[in-house]
């Protein structure tokens, strides 16, 4: 288990205040100066050595991100944006990041620009966040008064703005050019990459856009050194992670652990475990919704990092961990996050917009066993024909689940069907 | 006539449709200070946070004449804002009750009774999701994830989260609300944010470690 001289969010449930002091007597601010006058090469290699994956989903190497920026500025403004935009089904971590400890994020902010050359800094908030905002808001204005952001952050001479922006329920907009069109003042509907955002992102300029948490541990890596992070976890999954365990758990919570920790132990140790027992467990949805389930039987011995959950055919994603117990009807489990991603398509892409709704009609229809056998193979048709034909990844997060269930629990899918049909022919 | 629904008619508390709707002065003031946030010439970049400040002046929802005056106000096609309002959830283009009751069904509230708490919003609101109370106080909807997911079941009240709800604490703090009181916030277990119900598992500094 992780040492707790080891872990990052000390003020994770808001024991005490976000605001600036309490966030210095946490370490916080501490010698930022000094850090950024290292200059942008030092920061962005810390943070490649250190080997931090981004925390919002998809795990692509940060260090490796920023240094798609331009080296060289032509004298016009360049972006960080800060997705906030926190709605994956199982994921609340970035939640307590901005209510209770904003200032991890703002130093951040502050490191992570200097390390990209970036001069103006959105952070975009998902709209239901309006108490987390509004904290988020207050500590933006402690920080410019203090003169740790603003023009000559921290009195190194870098320049960097800070805005605070709130989204209004979109689902979309934490898809990363979803998100600036939104910033735009458009519909959030993805853009086709390339180009990438790095080259051509919001307003057309040079853009980062990285997740709360990822963000948020840049302070304390380049403080304590790339390799205590990188001692922390296993090769290629380095480092701690917040992890939110929702569901039939004794003790729901969120929990900042080490990476790798094996998911019983996660579940048990800081979960109070799953109710009426572990062998009571029917299956994980290990990384948010849009990642396919795990049966019980690789819930034993998984790891729960990138890698592991990838080997067994699932993925870390946001790491909001979702139990499902045996009490639990999988397939209507599954459906209503078919009905989630039908909501929150945007549009654009046909094979999404209308194979979500494709979905979760069968899904629906599975779910009380009103199908043909052979439709299930149908169903497993129709989400190939979505992943990998849409512009962003919803249309592959949505059809995810649905194959993870087909994989794994086709028995219960044809015994619904039989059992109906032998209902009826009584 | 908002461009989505066919009108309807506000009732009771309801804010009224209107032909013609302006900023407050000090929502313009807020207005401005939000649009200088954004670069020149991209001021359309603050329609969002200036339709939230046109929803909130006006009780709950946007009649047309709101989306034409945040367009108007920054300059954009005025079928642009319509995009836009159509398309984020939190937008209202109809007359809803002043009391905005979004309960979170999606799974993993599902999974810890979010019927439940349905149950006790029809029962102490008589309504169904998607209506408003015929006293035009209480709007009630389904939400997909807020994003609160270690304290489910939750419901969001105008700007605050209930959350770690059953029946009875659903029940509880709606009556309250009826009552013209407001509850606490937060997690209804008496449990401090998202830490494990029952005490803390870490950040215990028990061998004395800093």
């Amino acid at each position: 288990m992780l040492r707790d001289r080891d872990r990052i969010f000390t003020n994770l449930y808001g024991e005490q205040p976000w605001n600036l002091a309490a966030a210095r007597r946490r370490g916080d601010w501490d010698g930022t100066r000094d850090l950024i006058l290292k200059g942008r090469e030092w920061l962005v290699q810390q943070i490649k050595d250190s080997g931090l994956r981004g925390r919002g989903g998809a795990g692509f190497p940060t260090g490796l991100k920023w240094s798609f920026m331009p080296k060289k500025s032509d004298g016009g403004p360049v972006y960080l944006v800060v997705n906030a935009d926190e709605s994956e089904p199982g994921t609340c971590k970035d939640r307590e990041i901005l209510r209770h400890e904003p200032h991890k994020l703002l130093e951040g902010i502050v490191l992570a620009g200097a390390a990209m050359g970036c001069t103006h800094c959105y952070i975009y908030v998902r709209g239901e966040f309006v108490r987390e905002a509004q904290v988020l808001e207050a500590a933006v204005r402690e920080a410019y008064e203090a003169g740790l952001i603003g023009r000559d952050a921290c009195g190194s001479g870098y320049d960097i703005e800070v805005v605070v922006h709130r989204g209004a329920g979109a689902y979309i907009c934490g898809e990363e050019t979803g998100l600036l069109e939104s910033l735009e003042g458009k519909k959030g509907q993805p853009r086709l990459k390339p180009p990438f955002p790095a080259q051509v992102g919001l307003y057309g300029r040079p853009t980062t856009v990285n997740n709360v948490e990822t963000i948020a541990v840049v302070p304390a890596i380049l403080r304590r050194g790339a390799d205590w992070f990188a001692s922390l976890g296993r090769p290629n999954n380095t480092g701690t992670k917040i992890f939110c365990i929702s569901g039939h758990v004794n003790r729901p919570c969120t929990v900042e652990e080490e990476m790798g920790i094996p998911l019983r132990e996660l579940i048990e140790k800081h979960a109070g475990g799953v109710r009426d027992g572990w062998d009571n467990l029917l299956a994980v949805i290990p990384g948010g919704s849009s990642v396919p389930l795990i049966p019980k039987s690789v819930c034993d011995t998984v790891r729960m990092d990138f890698d592991a959950l990838r080997e067994v055919g699932s993925g870390l994603g946001t790491a909001g961990v979702i139990v499902m117990d045996r009490s639990t009807d999988i397939v209507r489990a599954i459906a209503r996050l078919s009905r989630f991603y039908m909501h929150e398509s945007c549009g654009q892409c046909t094979p999404c917009r209308e194979g979500t709704g494709w979905l979760w009609r069968m899904m629906e229809r599975l779910a009380r066993g009103e199908a043909e056998i052979e439709e299930i193979d149908q169903l497993w048709d129709v989400t190939k024909q979505i992943e990998g034909h849409t512009i962003c990844a919803l249309g592959d997060a949505a059809a995810w689940p649905v194959q993870g269930l087909i994989r794994h629990f086709r028995d219960e899918l044809e015994r619904r069907i039989r059992a109906r049909k032998s209902r009826r022919a009584a | 006539m908002s461009p989505r629904y066919p009108h309807r008619r506000p009732v009771g508390e309801m804010a009224p449709d209107v032909e013609t709707f302006a900023f407050t002065p000090e929502n313009l003031e807020k207005a401005r200070e939000i649009i200088a946030r954004y670069p020149e010439g991209r001021q359309a970049s603050a329609v969002l946070p200036l339709l939230h400040l046109a929803q909130a002046q006006h009780g709950g929802w946007l009649p047309r004449a709101a989306l034409d005056h945040v367009a108007d106000l920054l300059g954009m096609p005025r079928i642009q804002v319509y995009e836009v309002g159509t398309f984020y959830d939190m937008f209202n283009l109809e007359p809803v009750g002043r009391i905005q009751v979004r309960v979170c069904t999606t799974t993993p509230c599902w999974l810890c009774g979010s019927d439940e708490v349905l149950r006790a919003c029809r029962d102490v609101l008589g309504i169904e999701p998607g209506e408003s109370t015929p006293d035009g106080r209480f709007f009630l909807r389904e939400f997909e994830c807020l994003g609160a997911c270690a304290n489910a079941p939750v419901m969001w009240i105008d700007d605050d989260y209930y959350e770690d709800l059953d029946y009875e604490r659903a029940r509880r703090v709606l009556e309250a609300i009826a009552r013209g009181e407001r509850p606490r916030p937060g997690p209804q277990s008496g449990r401090r944010a998202s830490e494990p119900a029952g005490g803390k598992t870490t950040l215990l500094f028990a061998d004395g470690e800093e």
